[in-house]
């Protein structure tokens, strides 16, 4: 049904990236508007407070799918990258805006002190939680909507990221992000012990659970109006069976929710969504851009098996490291009281003298030798071997400058 | 290729982008340097089991991962910026150079992911768990470096590709990224001087700590780990400096000719100093006869290449490519010199330098350092124009055909000027707050000798 050849493998693992970031990014975004809607008094402090405690040790590596979409379909697919990045400059200016303002804010927060600059700082991050997902999803409308085309801004600089569709895409992508931000910030607070908070974003759970599903079955309305193309092919197989497995899975996170099974609904609200971008992809299969195929779109064969190569070499690297990451962050180490109990060895005297002396004049042998390297060689290898040597004068000096701070 | 395109605003999108470089790349140097310094601290702590060097690599780690998060943003926005101003050459290019960027992306994934980790635990984890956790944030800060790097030595030198009838043809990504001739000084050159900015300005803001009367063992401790780095690379990137000059006379002639202000062909070339250069020469400089042979290619009578080899419209704005190269290596001078003066007393005198000048200049030496670092990159990515991929794309190839740029521009500006606000204030309230960490109130084994 699907031969996924090397010209498409790449897209699959961007896509495997959009889904991510719809995911974790949009749960990110969406607890920036939890702290928008949170109101005042100490109730909302207490929602402000917990939305951004969940959220603050991941949101870098959840924004970092972003780039990785970028830079995959940037080498894998050049001229399609180029087509949509140049029509779509103004939603993706606006998305820029939005990120820029949820980082800020979230380095901000780390400064501030009282509750009325913590405040402010919400409001930025909810600002950047509200511009970027819409004008993201606004610029996937456009692409599905097949407005779009091959070409240096070859398309309409406004309406290929709005119209119909691409309002529809953006409306849901602002509900959804909310919804899965309320199912992870309940799970979390139900890790943390705090049942106020497991029962405010238990509600609000449900409640945007269900506006998202009203706003998706009104959105396949716009979409066969706007942009029947990409509508007949949605509900045409093999797209439909992954749009069902969104409806289902959202279907059972609400169900999930209303019992309490919040771990699991965490997994459930995340296949709902991800199914979405899996449709869509299914849909579009095999056009990338209007007359543009998949295959007439990517890099040569050889550019793609390195690329292939280097995304699962950096896999291997990078799901163990997640892997930790949300492991601490999930177990509950990171809010565990801090363990206080350690045992640093005491200082022994920390290298004589006669160390230090020989440790300097290596390193000043090595800068002289190796700076003559430098200076004198002309090829690759003497180059190479003057900056080993430079290098060893560095750490040559810093270990012969270590003994205690500088005296006066 | 894209069909050619007019763009009006062709200098607008050049200086957007320019602007985005001089935001970001401050901040890469901190995410370079900044974390090594950290585990400097880190490490010190473990090896005496002085609380005054935890407190000191808790408190940097704020600063730090602050300064990581403004990084990622503005390191996406360049991103965004890469396709939203050069459509032209990311869609013919993209496939020769774009898995640089791949690998640069997973680089800057495993940073973020262990910064998560490290930053939240500090006092969660076993100490030496928590200390390992800190090396692949230095590790990916290398990697990035090496890897963006050598799309950028590739843009200067390129090759691993063929053009035939304006179609790039036989791409070869590796021989492009890693088999070019910048790669090697480029990323040694950056590498340092990612430990020279940052080392300069930490060093410096406690200077200024001191000069006020600031000054205990904890603020001694703060000043000498950033200094002692930066003051061990300022001599070796003076030596890096000569061998990167070298090498962009051998590859990038009218680059060269541009940064010295040779308007033709002269055997035995003089060095200027100062002046300006006009119709083909330096006027009002102080010439040393037969210096840029002798430093450019080691060897006084040898023919230094002028402008005039290429037509005028593919030679670079000489002026602002000579000034920046002669600003860079001015202040590359006065820190390797201050530098000297540092470990010369440190290793005679067992002692840091206890003069006011001394603590005056390091003040200066930080945001000095930062003006040699952007009067680099202007220099070497000024001096490839009117080129995007050297002697293969031209800018003006490159650029959207999209209308607004004035328009993207002023607002980009606006919010850079805001993070750049936000930034100062920041750090301002970190080096405010008070000594005692968030976790336990420490007592902190402070005594506060007389300086």
């Amino acid at each position: 049904m699907l031969g996924i050849g090397i010209e498409e493998l790449p897209l699959v693992f961007a896509l495997q990236g959009v889904a991510l970031y719809a995911v974790l990014a949009g749960a990110d975004f969406g607890a920036g508007i939890w702290q928008l809607l949170a109101g005042r008094g100490e109730r909302a402090r207490r929602i402000r407070e917990h939305a951004h405690h969940s959220m603050a040790p991941v949101w870098e590596a959840n924004h970092v799918w972003l780039i990785f979409v970028l830079v995959v379909v940037w080498t894998g697919y050049p001229q399609a990258f180029a087509s949509m990045a140049s029509t779509l400059a103004i939603a993706l200016t606006a998305a820029g805006l939005g990120i820029i303002l949820r980082g800020v804010a979230y380095a901000l927060r780390s400064a501030t002190s009282g509750p009325a600059e913590v405040r402010a700082v919400d409001v930025l991050t909810a600002a950047g939680s509200l511009l970027a997902p819409f004008a993201l999803a606004a610029a996937a409308g456009g692409i599905a909507s097949q407005r779009v085309p091959v070409g240096n801004a070859a398309g309409d600089l406004w309406s290929s990221w709005l119209n119909p569709t691409s309002l529809m895409a953006g409306l849901l992508a602002l509900l959804s992000s909310a919804y899965l931000a309320a199912v992870y910030l309940a799970a979390d607070a139900r890790r943390e012990g705090d049942e106020e908070m497991v029962e405010v974003f238990r509600s609000r759970a449900l409640v945007t659970g269900a506006l998202a599903g009203v706003a998706a079955i009104a959105g396949a309305f716009v979409v066969r109006s706007d942009a029947r193309w990409i509508f007949d092919r949605l509900v045409d197989t093999p797209a439909v069976l992954s749009v069902c497995v969104s409806l289902l899975a959202g279907a059972a996170t609400m169900a999930l929710v209303a019992r309490r099974s919040l771990g699991a609904a965490r997994i459930s609200a995340a296949v709902a969504v991800a199914a979405v971008v899996g449709g869509w992809a299914l849909a579009q299969n095999p056009l990338l851009l209007p007359g543009l195929t998949v295959d007439q779109a990517a890099a040569p064969d050889n550019v793609m098996v390195l690329l292939v190569i280097a995304i699962l070499a950096g896999g291997l690297i990078l799901f163990p490291s997640l892997a930790l990451l949300f492991r601490l962050l999930l177990r509950g180490d990171f809010s565990a009281e801090p363990a206080v109990a350690r045992d640093p060895r005491q200082a022994g005297p920390t290298g004589g003298l006669t160390a230090a002396l020989t440790a300097t004049r290596l390193a000043g042998a090595c800068f002289v030798v190796g700076g003559a390297f430098l200076v004198i060689g002309n090829s690759a290898w003497p180059h190479a071997i003057g900056v080993v040597l430079l290098a060893a004068f560095i750490v040559l000096g810093l270990s012969a400058l270590a003994g205690e701070d500088a005296r006066e | 290729m894209f069909d050619p395109v007019t763009q009006e605003y062709l200098d607008q999108a050049r200086q957007m982008q320019a602007l985005s470089f001089v935001v970001h790349i401050p901040l890469v140097c901190f995410g370079i340097a900044f974390p090594a310094m950290v585990l400097r601290a880190e490490w010190l702590w473990l090896r005496t089991g002085d609380e005054i060097y935890r407190v000191l690599a808790m408190r940097w780690t704020k600063v730090m991962v602050a300064l990581f998060a403004c990084g990622v943003v503005t390191g996406t926005i360049l991103s965004f910026e890469m396709g939203l101003l050069w459509p032209g050459f990311m869609g013919t290019f993209g496939a020769v150079f774009g898995l640089g960027f791949a690998l640069e992306g997973f680089s800057f994934f495993v940073e973020a992911i262990f910064i998560g980790i490290y930053v939240y635990g500090w006092n969660r984890m076993s100490p030496r768990a928590h200390f390992l956790c800190g090396f692949p944030i230095v590790l990916a800060g290398m990697t990035g470096s090496l890897f963006v790097l050598a799309v950028n030595a590739w843009m200067n030198d390129p090759g691993g590709f063929e053009l035939v009838d304006g179609k790039v043809t036989n791409i070869d990504p590796l021989a492009a990224l890693f088999g070019n001739s910048h790669l090697g000084f480029e990323l040694v050159h950056m590498y340092l001087a990612g430990f020279m900015v940052t080392g300069f300005l930490i060093a410096g803001a406690y200077a200024v700590g001191r000069l006020r009367g600031r000054w205990g063992r904890y603020e001694r401790i703060a000043l000498t780990i950033p200094l002692t780095v930066a003051a061990l690379a300022a001599p070796v990137q003076v030596l890096v400096g000569d061998w990167a000059a070298r090498e962009v006379a051998k590859t990038q002639p009218v680059k060269l000719a541009a940064m010295e202000g040779v308007g033709h062909d002269e055997r035995g070339a003089p060095l200027h100093l100062g002046g300006w250069y006009q119709d083909g020469e330096v006027k009002y400089g102080i010439a040393i006869p037969k210096g840029l042979s002798l430093l450019a290619f080691h060897d006084p009578n040898a023919e230094v290449e002028g402008l005039d080899r290429v037509p005028e419209a593919d030679q670079p704005p000489v002026n602002v490519v000579r000034i920046s190269f002669q600003i860079m290596v001015s202040i590359g001078t006065f820190l390797a010199a201050l530098s000297a003066w540092y470990l010369f007393t440190r290793v005679r005198r067992k002692r840091a330098p206890n003069g006011r000048w001394f603590y005056r200049l390091l003040v200066l030496a930080g945001p000095a350092s930062v003006v040699a670092l952007i009067a680099g990159w202007v220099t070497t990515e000024v001096g490839r124009q009117p080129w995007v991929v050297y002697g293969v794309m031209r800018t003006e190839e490159a650029v959207t055909a999209a209308e607004g740029i004035p328009v993207g521009y002023a607002t980009m500006a606006a919010f850079y000027a805001c993070l750049i606000v936000a930034i100062a204030w920041i750090l301002r309230r970190l080096a405010r707050a008070p000594m005692a960490t968030d976790a336990e109130p420490e007592p902190i084994n402070k005594p506060v000798e007389a300086s």
